[in-house]
């Protein structure tokens, strides 16, 4: 089946692309671009864009889809729906299930899963064995079975021995290592950032220190081999000056932060809150003004969610006892978009930071509208206001800070692969 | 004047006004356990719960007696032989009391937070009786009205409180009342135990227990909890004794008839020695004082009006 996207503002930074045009897409890929009223539409479906934005299909390179093993949280299908609502057109998905993604067959078995699911699925296999840090996993298995990436996120691998070795190992495969920052020493039992809130609410800190010191290390050693180092979900001005100077420097780093982490501040936990409890913690407004900064002049590249989806009776009661994390899938891009009003970002800058550089990071074909990608297409509406309401998400877990806030611009169409 | 709050949850965001009405009430009913028959009818035909989910002997005897002198019934419930041990929710715990009719929980948890998470979802008045680190108020109420009761007022003293700041929401609620009374706060422990920001509440810092001493009209110990030791905030027992332990050569540094308390239970030799100790007063006094507090604020928060003298 034919499509014919017309009179749509069309935003591909990867080819450079800023402007009205009309774009063709023919069994599945993006056939052709040509000036508005240019391409014939006859015998083509006719999606009038007229004062939206098509984008190349957003990409999420930080996902907890909870399956194998939570599916009472989250599964592929309910997660893929709540990435498509998004406007994703293709996910991530972190290897912390039950069991954890550090083999073969928990690869196979999440992509034939998501054979039938609405959105793409790319698995990110474990660094370690279980994510334990202690041996690394069979990254050559793992990279065959298909996966983007290797983290053990949710975890550090607190070994300095152990990640410089899963770092030299990537190699072979020129494999992307993700890495979670946090001292694991220091974070100990904390349950919020470290700082006046915390002083006041009596919870235990969770210092920027602890972040900073792994952010440290974690650039000496992709120094030291050389790797393709991507820092996740950066929280903290400390990780955002080192990661520019590594930059700088010419080591082979990227790194992503989160809407939340731009978005809100420790004081979102004030009445103990656990929809603003997340790992790493919500910062300080200095933080989040070096986030902004970051993403800015380019030393964050990606904007990802952490989607991380938690069941209502695990959300609620005592806040030492909640679990870390919040969905982000269906209100990234309305988050994103605060931030081109603000001027922070143009509406380029957010795309490449939505779809473009997570692409190239995962090397797969996707963030681009180029002749011959797949048709991977999403239709904004930029001036959409509208209201979070949880209650309507398709993620099967509603834990969010951002319930009732009111945003500006939403997906109104996600094409995958054409349809 | 009454109360105008369902719950008594933290010190911090209490007008003096309030604390004075307190401490007020308290003073009227501290008499009737000076007499022979310790009770008035004032809660008589209520109910009040005790859940304490952390061990205590003082707190939870204190508010078991206010409640029996106000003639309510008070039951006293901690977690070994509750349904907690069976996986039952906090909340599940509290609605499954609530619906066995009772007007007030007081409730003791580990978990900063757990008291307002539970005001928040029930009919009943809430009473912080310790959460985490966060606030213990009504230890603080009665460490104020000792204070007052031996000072005149608060306005204008200076009180130093000393120990492990950080771990301590018995510091974090005096700071809060001292202030709002006009007096002036004093913290002095180890940096390891000084909490980030501690001084923009309005407290000035100390990490020298003879300056922080020097010339206050009250000095409140904290006890240390030894197994901090592990965790690396003090190198050990001796050293800690001897840099912010209180002991009669330090004393000397206060002002003359200075105030010794302590919130017990006490580690004597360690942060306060035991001539000190057994030296003042005050420490028993504080006790005495927590019974007719946690009475005044029962009997103002179900309702009642400061009786006028």
């Amino acid at each position: 089946m034919n499509i014919l996207i017309k009179n749509g503002h069309i935003i591909d930074p990867a080819n450079k692309v800023d402007g009205k045009f009309d774009l063709l897409v023919s069994d599945g890929k993006t056939a052709k671009l040509g000036k508005t009223g240019s391409l014939s539409s006859s015998g083509v479906e006719v999606i009038d864009a007229v004062g939206k934005l098509v984008v190349p299909g957003l990409i999420d390179m930080h996902v907890h889809l909870r399956e194998p093993g939570f599916e009472y949280k989250e599964t592929i299908f309910t997660g893929t729906d709540a990435a498509r609502a998004g406007g994703f057109t293709s996910i991530c998905c972190m290897p912390n299930t039950n069991p954890v993604n550090d083999n073969r067959s928990i690869t196979e078995f999440i992509l034939s899963q998501a054979r039938a699911a609405s959105a793409r699925v790319y698995p990110i296999g474990a660094i370690t064995k279980g994510s334990k840090g202690e041996e690394l996993a069979e990254m050559g298995e793992l990279h065959q079975a298909g996966c983007v990436a290797v983290s053990d996120d949710g975890k550090p691998v607190m070994s300095a021995a152990i990640m410089r070795r899963a770092m030299e190992y990537s190699k072979i495969f020129d494999m992307l290592i993700i890495s979670h920052c946090e001292d694991s020493s220091l974070s100990a039992k904390g349950v919020m950032h470290e700082g006046m809130v915390s002083t006041e609410l009596g919870l235990r800190g969770i210092p920027a220190a602890a972040e900073d010191v792994m952010t440290a290390r974690d650039l000496s050693l992709a120094e030291l081999t050389g790797c393709r180092l991507h820092i996740a979900h950066v929280s903290t001005a400390g990780s955002v000056r080192m990661i520019r100077d590594a930059k700088a420097r010419g080591i082979r780093v990227t790194a992503e932060t989160c809407p939340h982490y731009f978005t809100l501040t420790e004081e979102a936990v004030r009445g103990y809150n656990t929809m603003a409890k997340m790992n790493p913690p919500l910062r300080t407004a200095d933080d989040v003004a070096a986030i902004k900064q970051g993403l800015k002049d380019g030393t964050l590249d990606v904007i990802a969610t952490d989607h991380a989806p938690h069941a209502a009776d695990e959300k609620s009661g005592e806040f030492d006892q909640a679990p870390f994390g919040i969905v982000g899938l269906e209100t990234a891009l309305g988050l994103t978009l605060k931030l081109v009003d603000e001027g922070v970002l143009t509406l380029a800058g957010a795309i490449k930071k939505l779809s473009t550089n997570p692409a190239a990071l995962i090397k797969r074909d996707a963030g681009s509208l180029s002749e011959g990608a797949v048709a991977d297409i999403t239709i904004i509406d930029p001036e959409l206001a509208w209201t979070v309401d949880a209650s309507t998400f398709k993620s099967k877990s509603k834990n969010t800070p951002f319930n009732g806030w009111k945003l500006k611009g939403k997906a109104v169409q996600t094409i995958v692969g054409g349809k | 004047m009454s109360l105008s709050s369902k719950d008594l949850l933290a010190i911090k965001g209490m007008t003096a006004d309030e604390i004075t009405l307190i401490l007020d009430t308290a003073a009227t009913f501290k008499n009737v356990s000076e007499r022979d028959i310790k009770k008035v009818p004032a809660l008589r035909g209520k109910t009040v719960i005790n859940l304490f989910y952390e061990a205590s002997t003082r707190t939870r005897t204190s508010f078991e007696l206010a409640g029996k002198r106000l003639s309510a019934d008070v039951i006293n419930i901690s977690t070994s032989t509750s349904s907690v041990v069976k996986g039952e929710t906090l909340l599940d715990t509290a609605q499954n009391l609530e619906a066995m009719k009772c007007e007030m929980i007081i409730v003791r948890h580990a978990s900063s937070g757990a008291p307002e998470y539970l005001s928040k979802r029930l009919k009943s008045s809430v009473i912080n009786a310790g959460d985490g680190f966060h606030e213990h108020p009504t230890q603080a109420l009665l460490d104020m009205f000792t204070m007052r009761e031996k000072l005149g007022s608060l306005a204008g003293k200076t009180v130093v409180i000393a120990g492990d700041i950080a771990h301590s929401r018995v510091a974090r609620s005096n700071i809060h009342g001292l202030l709002t009374m006009g007096a002036k706060v004093r913290v002095c422990g180890p940096p390891t135990m000084m909490p980030t920001g501690i001084e923009r509440l309005g407290a000035t810092v100390y990490y020298d227990m003879d300056k922080a001493i020097e010339g206050v009209d009250a000095i409140m110990m904290l006890r240390l909890q030894l197994e901090r030791q592990a965790a690396g905030l003090f190198p050990g027992v001796r050293e800690y004794a001897r840099l912010f332990g209180l002991n009669q050569a330090r004393l000397k540094l206060a002002a003359k008839n200075a105030l010794v308390m302590h919130p017990g239970p006490m580690n004597r030799g360690v942060e306060i020695s035991s001539d000190v100790a057994d030296g003042t007063p005050v420490i028993l006094d504080q006790v005495t004082n927590g019974v007719a507090i946690r009475m005044a604020v029962m009997f103002l928060l179900s309702g009642g009006v400061k009786p006028e003298a």
